[in-house]
């Protein structure tokens, strides 16, 4: 099953399975989370299924993942988190000692969210049945009266931010599952988006739309962001931010740095008058020290990202299709 | 007395068919006219039975150089007793067959005009007439006539129009036809697009920035191209590093067939390819240096013992290269992997930073058409880039298929279509990874739509998902509710060649080249196929080994090495390669090779050659695809075959061609401090000897050779030779390349059995 990859069949099956009419979701719009109202007040509601190989990683483990990743999920859409249930199938013969640390760990990504673990739920099934274990994180936040963050919102013009180096989480998870010793060793950048939301929005920046680029990396998520907004994007190929251990990595590897795995990245699309001020407000939190503006949004046709390479040409950041096959004959 | 209608069809408008024909038959005192339809030329003439079929066989013998009989039909008329022999305007409406001539370089009489000083068009840099100058490059509709091209924007002065309706004279009916007065005319531009100088005086200027170390962008004939001066090397390093393009070669353009000789070797059949009508680049073997004058910089194609040489195919780089008086590098204006700049806009928003002016003139070009590039082979030209001069020549095809489009690969990209009778291959569009190329191939698309008037019943195209084209084809065919045919890679390839030469099959086809994406997921490249129309059996193929980092091993052949080496020793295969890697990077990719992370299994003959350039030395890194490939030819020479590398063809169904022995026989050379002569001649054996296994087993007495490897002159010779001395019947490219530029046309012709089946069996359910 080649679905898993953030690419082009996981849209398909997406569209093919979930969004056929009646859509099996009440929402029909593909976003990180569903927006509804509650009384006068807006909710936003998501949920994520976290599997992951090894479950302890450089920077990160999959209990962390579980809750900055539905965390994150709900941030996008411009909400406050506010609550999480954590749903656990193990593997019987899972070491409890494992799953202690990954429960400490949750706890203690929650308590730097803000966020409280309320309900939970266990499952255990027999060997062989599941990959040791997976985590179901649902999440439910407060979207403040005057936001409005959605791909629909995004405009020609709009100025595309991201908020920090791409794909380090997607080189730090590989090095350790195949036992590549790198250079220099890379860490996953897992970590909550709140802080840079917030500090966006703390500083009166109108954000447009937001997008955390996870599975897929940087082009996945701009791909389905402009597809979603009905625009074209095009980025700069010397702005981009990867660090040289990535850069390093991906070349050896033959990967692509823009569709590489991140776990604490967003881009953010602002109107291009405010640009200025929202990098100032990423780059004034630690976690967005190597934020960058890294193109635009242009007419065009919806979903086309491309990016204005160092040669000065222009490449088509396309959804690949599950593998990268080499085209090159 | 009798009357006939004769119908003509192939390449018969734009080559000064027309005249020709009435000056024919005025000569013999029979009456009649002849008239271009959209399907050809047709002509009723009358008189004396033995002169009209006088009148016949001139039509046959002696016809325009450029023109191209296909179809001849004659048909018996009741006599009309009209006086005189007439032309009449064309008639549109016969439906359209591709009868587009190509771009013809200057004729003799063209070229005697611009120089003399007393002619009307001393020094124009738009003389033409009916036997040369654009035809392709400005044709917007079909028929052939001046208001359906963009010369249309110019009014033809009263002495240009006394030309063009003169029936005795060259320039009767010569769509282009234009002089100082009432045609395009040149401007030079400084990089921000002020007008610096017109006319002469800008030509002048323009040949002096050059001589002065300067790059000048041309608008030439299908494109902008750019030049430098190529006897010193400091032009031409300054041109490569604007370009971005390290070592990949550049050709020149020569001011005189002597000069070629000063510089490069030149046999009589190579000097006729360049100065035929269609003056491609024709790649020569260069000299050694013997303090002759003029030199070509080191730099223009480093370490390459060829040298792509081209004459000046217009009035305008006549004019050019007779002030220069020396030889040009004259390479594509565009940024690498990109297309050409067609537009003076386009070319100073793109070439900004690398040319300092700009040349141009204002008849539009309206599709981008490169130079082509043509090899002498065993078989006589061997077309490696088709472009310029051919396209879009039409392919007769033995029967009528459906109305098809294919769109070909991924690199070095064609469009193809079929037109009654024919196939149409576009000129090459080049690398179609970049927005621009992706945009270029769903424009030429849609411009040979047009011009044909053709509504595809089907669309063809690679199996890759992620190919720019079968991308277009996906969405072109839900656009049009027709069905998508996917071809195989390989399968394509040999049914490119053997579309050119009329095969059904079944034949046995060598398919050697890069890599294609085969049925089974894996990459294929060194395939030997039984093809039959529609279908193909996968006979043999090379021991498939793991590319760490995909494509990233293209440019790398020391990782093609190590894949090879890893299946062969495991872990300790770097101690083969010890100067190739860092430590940390062997770690690395020997981790990644034993794990099968990003390492596709491959069948790739081109990176067995990539793997063989590594191990022997010839070359670890490649900054142009084929680079290693290429070297390796280059250090194996000329010189005679020698004992072969085992490489035995294990049993079974495929079978699979081991390079294991191989490669450990050449590693035991190497030890030996063997020269990488010697190694790369016998390498080239062992695949000689392959082909002559793989032909033998398969035992059918067709054989073609097809893909990128063919490129090869020494691999193509040698096996065909071979296999000939076995009884073998050989077919090679020749007019289409054995490269992805021929794509399109096998999958044209795959698509053609494909499609008659499903409609057949529709036609007669079982
Ligand atoms: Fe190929
Ligand atoms: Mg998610
Ligand atoms: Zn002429
Ligand atoms: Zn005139």
């Amino acid at each position: 099953l080649a679905h898993g990859g953030g690419g082009r069949l996981m849209r398909q099956l997406i569209e093919e399975v979930f969004l056929e009419p009646p859509p099996a979701l009440a929402w029909t719009e593909r976003h990180d989370s569903a927006v509804v109202p509650l009384g006068t007040e807006r909710l936003a509601l998501t949920t994520d299924s976290y599997v992951v190989t090894p479950r302890f990683f450089p920077g990160g483990d999959i209990g962390k993942l579980a809750v900055y990743g539905t965390v994150n999920d709900l941030v996008m859409s411009g909400a406050r988190p506010l609550y999480l249930s954590a749903g656990f199938i193990l593997e019987e013969g899972l070491a409890m000692e494992e799953l202690r640390r990954v429960v400490a760990s949750m706890r203690e990504a929650a308590r730097e969210c803000g966020v409280r673990l309320v309900t939970g739920d266990t499952k255990v099934v027999d060997r062989g049945k599941a990959d040791g274990l997976f985590i179901n994180t649902s999440g439910a936040g407060h979207v403040p009266e005057g936001r409005s963050v959605h791909p629909r919102r995004v405009r020609p013009g709009d100025a595309v931010l991201v908020s920090g180096d791409v794909g380090q989480h997607g080189i730090a998870v590989l090095s350790v599952r195949e036992g590549l010793a790198f250079e220099t060793p890379v860490q996953s950048d897992c970590s909550p988006l709140t802080p840079l939301v917030e500090a966006l929005f703390s500083a009166g920046v109108d954000v447009h739309a937001l997008r955390d680029t996870t599975r897929g990396g940087l082009a996945s998520a701009l791909n389905e962001l402009a597809l979603d907004g009905g625009v074209s994007v095009l980025l700069e190929e010397t702005s981009v931010p990867v660090n040289e251990a990535v850069s390093g990595a991906c070349e050896l590897l033959g990967l692509d740095p823009l569709y590489v795995a991140c776990e604490g990245r967003m881009v953010a699309f602002v109107p291009e008058p405010q640009a200025e001020v929202a990098l100032a407000a990423l780059r004034g939190h630690p976690l967005g020290v190597a934020a960058a503006r890294i193109g635009r949004v242009t007419e065009g046709p919806a979903g086309r990202v491309s990016l204005r390479t160092r040669l000065g040409g222009h490449r088509l950041l396309d959804l690949l299709s599950g593998e990268q096959l080499p085209r090159i004959c | 007395m009798i009357r006939l209608a004769i119908t003509v069809r192939g390449v018969v408008q734009g080559v000064g068919f027309r005249p020709f024909v009435h000056a024919a038959a005025t000569a013999r005192g029979l009456s009649g006219w002849v008239r271009n339809r959209t399907d050809g030329v047709r002509i009723e003439v009358e008189g004396p039975a033995p002169r009209v079929s006088d009148f016949q066989r001139a039509l046959e013998r002696e016809a325009p150089p450029a023109a191209r009989l296909e179809h001849m039909g004659v048909e018996a008329l009741p006599l009309q007793r009209e006086l005189g022999f007439r032309i009449l305007e064309s008639d549109p409406s016969a439906p359209p067959r591709p009868s587009i001539p190509a771009d013809l370089a200057t004729c003799p009489d063209c070229l005697e005009e611009v120089v003399s000083t007393s002619a009307r068009r001393f020094q124009y840099p738009f003389t033409n007439c009916t036997r040369c100058g654009p035809r392709w490059t400005i044709i917007e509709a079909l028929p052939y006539d001046r208001a359906r091209t963009s010369m249309k924007a110019f009014a033809m002065c009263s002495v240009c129009e006394a030309e063009y309706r003169d029936t005795r004279d060259r320039r009767f009916h010569a769509q282009p036809v234009a002089c100082p007065a009432c045609g395009p005319s040149l401007r030079l531009l400084g990089p921000e697009g002020d007008c610096l100088r017109e006319g002469e005086a800008a030509l002048r200027e323009a040949v002096k920035e050059v001589l002065a170390g300067g790059i000048l962008a041309l608008q030439g004939l299908g494109g902008f191209q750019l030049l430098v001066d190529a006897t010193v090397p400091a032009s031409v390093e300054l041109l490569r590093q604007r370009k971005r393009r390290l070592e990949k070669p550049f050709a020149v353009m020569f001011p005189s067939l002597d000069q070629v000789r000063t510089v490069c070797e030149l046999a009589s059949e190579e000097a006729a390819v360049l100065t035929s009508p269609a003056a491609p680049i024709v790649l020569l073997r260069k000299r050694l240096s013997g303090g002759a004058k003029p030199w070509v910089a080191d730099a223009v194609a480093p370490g390459n013992p060829w040298l792509g040489a081209l004459l000046p195919s217009t009035p305008l780089h006549r004019m050019l290269l007779d002030l220069a008086e020396r030889p040009l590098v004259c390479t594509s204006g565009n940024l690498t992997d990109e297309p050409l700049c067609t537009a003076p806009g386009e070319a100073l928003d793109r070439l900004r930073g690398v040319a300092s002016l700009f040349l141009v003139h204002d008849r539009p070009i309206l599709r981008p058409v490169d130079d082509s590039v043509v090899r002498m082979g065993p078989n006589g030209p061997l077309v490696l880039r088709r472009a310029r001069g051919y396209a879009p020549l039409p392919l007769s095809l033995r029967a009528a298929p459906p109305y098809l489009l294919a769109l070909g690969g991924h690199l070095k990209g064609t469009v193809a279509l079929t037109v009654g009778e024919q196939a149409v291959v576009s000129q090459h569009l080049g690398d179609l990874g970049s927005i621009e190329g992706a945009r270029l191939l769903e424009r030429t698309v849609e411009d040979l739509l047009r011009l044909f008037e053709v509504h595809p019943e089907a669309v063809a195209c690679d199996l890759h998902p992620d190919y720019a084209s079968t991308r277009l084809g996906e969405r072109l065919c839900e656009r049009w509710g027709v069905p998508l045919i996917q071809v195989q890679h390989h399968h394509a390839h040999i049914a490119a060649v053997m579309a050119e030469h009329g095969l059904s099959g079944p034949v046995l086809g060598l398919a050697w080249d890069g890599a294609g994406l085969g049925t089974d997921g894996t990459l294929w490249g060194g395939e030997a196929l039984i093809v039959e129309g529609a279908r193909f059996r996968r006979v043999a193929h090379l021991r498939p080994f793991r590319l760490a980092g995909g494509e990233q091993a293209q440019r790398e052949p020391r990782r093609a090495a190590l894949g090879l080496l890893h299946a062969m020793e495991g872990p300790g295969a770097t101690v083969h390669l010890r100067d190739a890697f860092t430590a940390h990077e062997a770690d690395v990719l020997l981790a990644m090779l034993g794990r099968g992370l990003q390492s596709p299994f491959t069948t790739s003959m081109g990176r067995l050659f990539d793997a063989v350039a590594a191990l022997s030395g010839v070359q670890l890194r490649t900054s142009f695809e084929g680079q290693a490939a290429m070297a390796l030819e280059f250090a194996a020479g000329e010189d005679a075959a020698v004992e072969p590398y085992p490489l035995p063809l294990r049993n079974g169904e495929p079978a699979a061609a081991d390079w294991e022995p191989l490669i450990r026989a050449l590693l035991g050379d190497r030890t030996q401090g063997a020269p990488a002569s010697l190694m790369a001649r016998r390498f080239h054996a062992s695949l000689v000897s392959l082909a002559e296994a793989i032909a033998s087993r398969a035992g059918l007495p067709h054989v073609v050779l097809a893909g990128g490897c063919f490129q090869n002159l020494r691999l193509l010779r040698d096996i065909q030779a071979r296999l000939r001395s076995r009884g073998f019947e050989v077919w090679t490219p020749q007019q289409y390349p054995p490269n992805d530029g021929s794509l399109s046309l096998g999958q044209l012709a795959v698509a053609a059995y494909r499609y008659e089946e499903a409609r057949d069996v529709s036609r007669h359910p079982r």
